[in-house]
């Protein structure tokens, strides 16, 4: 397989590997999230949700595609249309690009390079720009409103989330995803080595602040200033329809998805259960069997976390924007400095 | 005086210019922002118009008349029993509550009164109204805040609410139940048990919409110290209800006044909250809500018998003459003024709504809030866009 990916060239390869993170990754992962979320929701709200369209509405996604594919795209007549058509393709490569290192088995990953983290961070914020495109390009009030407050939050809670995740690659000592997930499965806790060492434990700050930026980060509720559906109308995607506006839609429960998977792997443990319960010593030790069995393992602790972004965001009122930018710069930052500060001298106490 | 040279003016001016000329390059623009008609936080079709500078409004001014309907004048060519199939869909959430006061102005211009039992049955009917006017609100002011749950629960439990309406009247929305001289029909049987029971689910729904939004932070960073209306300029602006009793005005017609109702036949109390910001708008609606759920409790345990209709005639003809009579109904005061000639129908009706006179304080409220905080004002001001057009 190795001998056969090297003997098509290197564009040839990212190609494949990000077809490959998008086919094989993001379309189960957000129809999973979709589902879940709905029928979730549902619940929470004292309803059934969708049930017509295949058994207890499992069809409802492709009721949905089917039902925005038929829809014109409409182009509002002073919009700038270039920028306008391919703002939400930029949103959802962001998504696409993001995937493509996250690691889900001891062999099962797309590309496995040494920055990974950094890499992740960087990719992560590519989705301003195309919702920044969105809200400037619709010629409307309301998308420049929300698209303004877009960008303004998630540049805010872009720093949260890289200062919560040095913590992390400072007690794994690597920036690499896959390094991580080893270093939480092999690791112990002083000595005990049962649950290994997920840095849920050890970086339970960390990982707090992480969620609340990843909330920020995908707009969810607390934090859904951008879209406002009361005040703003939808914000930036208020002109958008038909296919476009499912690029914006599933982007967002597929990013949704593919940030838990992050969290799952930086915070809890990612693909592994720990490898001392196997009698694995390291990575080299993992049976192959585990190439299968941890994207399940991956998809259950992504749910778990799917279910802790939707929760919030069923139950919460939002943020104003400038007590939202104020608990970004007030609270998150200053307690995730004394995070570095404290997991430091640990490392170096230990 | 000192001697300027020449160079030194010309220096002096050209300095001038440049300054102009940057301040018009950065000037920036205000925007006009329309919300509305067409918007989904106006619940219909509300037009605010702001002037916006960034996100802080310069003035605000709210732009009504999209759905007026012209009720005043259509019960210029109806008769008196007619008019209260029109009236009840002022405002449509409270429906049976509009049609009380109307009445009540026939009533007093016959000079007749409803017997007993017709008394306790409008008010109990009046106060589940109030309920199901007022348990939207409670769900609908997540919506505007971003909290979609709460709006479920409503109308879950707003539906038994309905269910009792459309029980003893058989209309949900539109009951047209009362008469001149009394009501249509007795409640049916089993009715009295089921409302008991709704009243309970009711109080249990108060405290889930207190436990979810009331107790929440975010909820109350949006909503303490924004929109606050003093106590003189709550007056000055003729608010009435909920509103008003926010501000710290202790003034509830069903207490003020004497009127043929059941209202100062129980106990219960008349909520004040000194604050006057959304958050005491909102909390001595939710405490009215519970309180009124008591009063229907109560006045069922003191429920007399009795015909529910006094003797009036086949044809009904309104004495010469003029009355005004107005109620607390769930969003303030309304009242009508009817003008009969001694014909079969109104001469004239004037009728004040309590929304039309809540929102007209809204330029003054907007005055430097953010647009955000917009939404949130408005929905604790709490109007019915049929209430404000009519």
């Amino acid at each position: 397989m190795y001998a056969l990916l090297s003997s098509i060239p290197y564009w040839g390869q990212t190609l494949l590997r990000l077809l490959g993170g998008a086919v094989a990754v993001l379309l189960p992962a957000g129809t999973i999230v979709y589902l879940f979320l709905f029928k979730m929701m549902s619940f929470m709200q004292s309803r059934l949700g969708p049930m017509e369209a295949g058994p207890y509405g499992s069809m409802q996604l492709f009721a949905e595609v089917g039902k925005w594919l038929q829809k014109e795209d409409l182009l509002p007549e002073r919009a700038d249309s270039f920028v306008f058509k391919i703002a939400p393709l930029i949103v959802l490569s962001s998504t696409f690009l993001l995937v493509a290192v996250v690691p889900f088995g001891p062999d099962a990953w797309f590309t496995n390079f040494e920055a990974g983290v950094f890499y992740a961070l960087a990719v992560s914020s590519v989705s301003v720009l195309g919702i920044l495109m969105a809200g400037w390009s619709s010629a409307n009030k309301y998308s420049l409103l929300g698209g303004l407050r877009a960008a303004g939050q998630l540049i805010a809670y872009e720093l949260p989330m890289i200062l919560a995740v040095v913590g992390v690659v400072i007690q794994a000592g690597s920036m690499n995803l896959q390094n991580i997930v080893v270093a939480q499965n092999a690791g112990s806790i002083f000595g005990w080595d049962g649950l290994g060492n997920p840095y849920l434990l050890t970086q339970f700050v960390g990982f707090i602040i992480f969620m609340i930026a990843v909330q920020a980060e995908l707009t969810q509720t607390p934090f859904d200033m951008p879209i406002a559906e009361s005040e703003l109308v939808s914000g930036y995607m208020t002109e958008y329809s038909g296919f476009r506006f499912l690029m914006f839609f599933i982007g967002e429960f597929a990013t949704a998805g593919v940030f838990a998977f992050i969290a799952s792997v930086l915070f809890l443990g990612g693909w592994g259960v720990p490898f001392s319960w196997f009698g694995w010593a390291g990575i080299n030790d993992v049976d192959n069997w585990m190439n299968i069995g941890g994207p399940l393992i991956m998809l259950t602790k992504m749910l778990g976390l799917v279910f802790i972004i939707m929760w919030v965001r069923f139950s919460y009122p939002r943020f104003r924007e400038d007590q939202l930018q104020r608990f970004a710069w007030k609270v998150l930052i200053p307690v995730s400095l004394v995070n570095i500060m404290a997991t430091s001298v640990l490392k170096v106490a230990f | 005086m000192t001697m300027i040279g020449d160079r030194q003016q010309l220096a002096y001016i050209a300095s001038q210019a440049a300054d102009a000329r940057v301040n018009v390059e950065l000037e920036t623009e205000g925007m006009t922002l329309n919300i509305g008609p067409q918007h989904p936080a106006t619940h219909g079709t509300l037009r605010i118009i702001a002037r916006l500078d960034g996100e802080q409004v310069l003035w605000a001014e709210p732009s009504c008349g999209y759905m007026h309907r012209g009720y005043e004048k259509l019960t210029e060519v109806r008769t008196f029993p007619q008019v209260t199939a029109l009236v009840n869909r002022i405002d449509w959430l409270g429906s049976f509550a509009n049609e009380v006061p109307f009445i009540l102005a026939a009533e007093q211009l016959m000079e007749i009164e409803a017997p007993p039992r017709a008394q306790w049955i409008r008010t109990i009917l009046f106060e589940l109204s109030r309920i199901a006017n007022v348990s939207l609100f409670l769900g609908d002011l997540g919506v505007q805040l971003g909290a979609i749950t709460p709006v479920f629960f409503a109308f879950r439990d707003r539906e038994y609410v309905l269910n009792l309406i459309e029980g003893a009247t058989g209309g949900r929305f539109h009951p047209n139940f009362d008469r001149i001289g009394g009501l249509k029909d007795d409640l049916p049987a089993g009715w009295i048990d089921e409302t008991r029971a709704v009243m309970k689910k009711m109080r249990k729904f108060c405290d889930e919409i207190e436990n979810l939004l009331f107790g929440n932070e975010i909820f109350e960073s949006r909503t303490r110290g924004i929109g606050v209306i003093p106590r003189d300029v709550a007056l000055q602006y003729g608010m009435s209800g909920a509103n008003l009793r926010a501000s710290g005005v202790d003034w509830d017609l069903r207490r003020d006044q004497s009127l043929p109702m059941a209202w100062d036949k129980v106990d219960w109390k008349v909520w004040t909250h000194n604050d006057g910001d959304s958050y005491a708008r909102c909390w001595v609606r939710l405490q009215e809500t519970r309180e009124s759920t008591l009063i229907v409790e109560r006045l069922l345990d003191t429920l007399p018998s009795g015909p529910v209709m006094t003797k009036v005639p086949r044809i009904i003809k309104v004495p010469e003459g003029e009355a005004w009579v107005s109620t607390e109904n769930p969003l303030g005061e309304m009242g009508y003024y009817v003008v009969s000639k001694g014909d079969l129908g109104p001469f004239r009706v004037k009728i004040r709504s309590a929304s039309f006179n809540n929102i007209s304080i809204v330029p003054w409220l907007l005055k430097g809030v953010y647009v955000p905080d917009i939404i949130t004002i408005l929905a604790s001001l709490y109007f019915i866009l049929g209430d404000i057009d009519r």
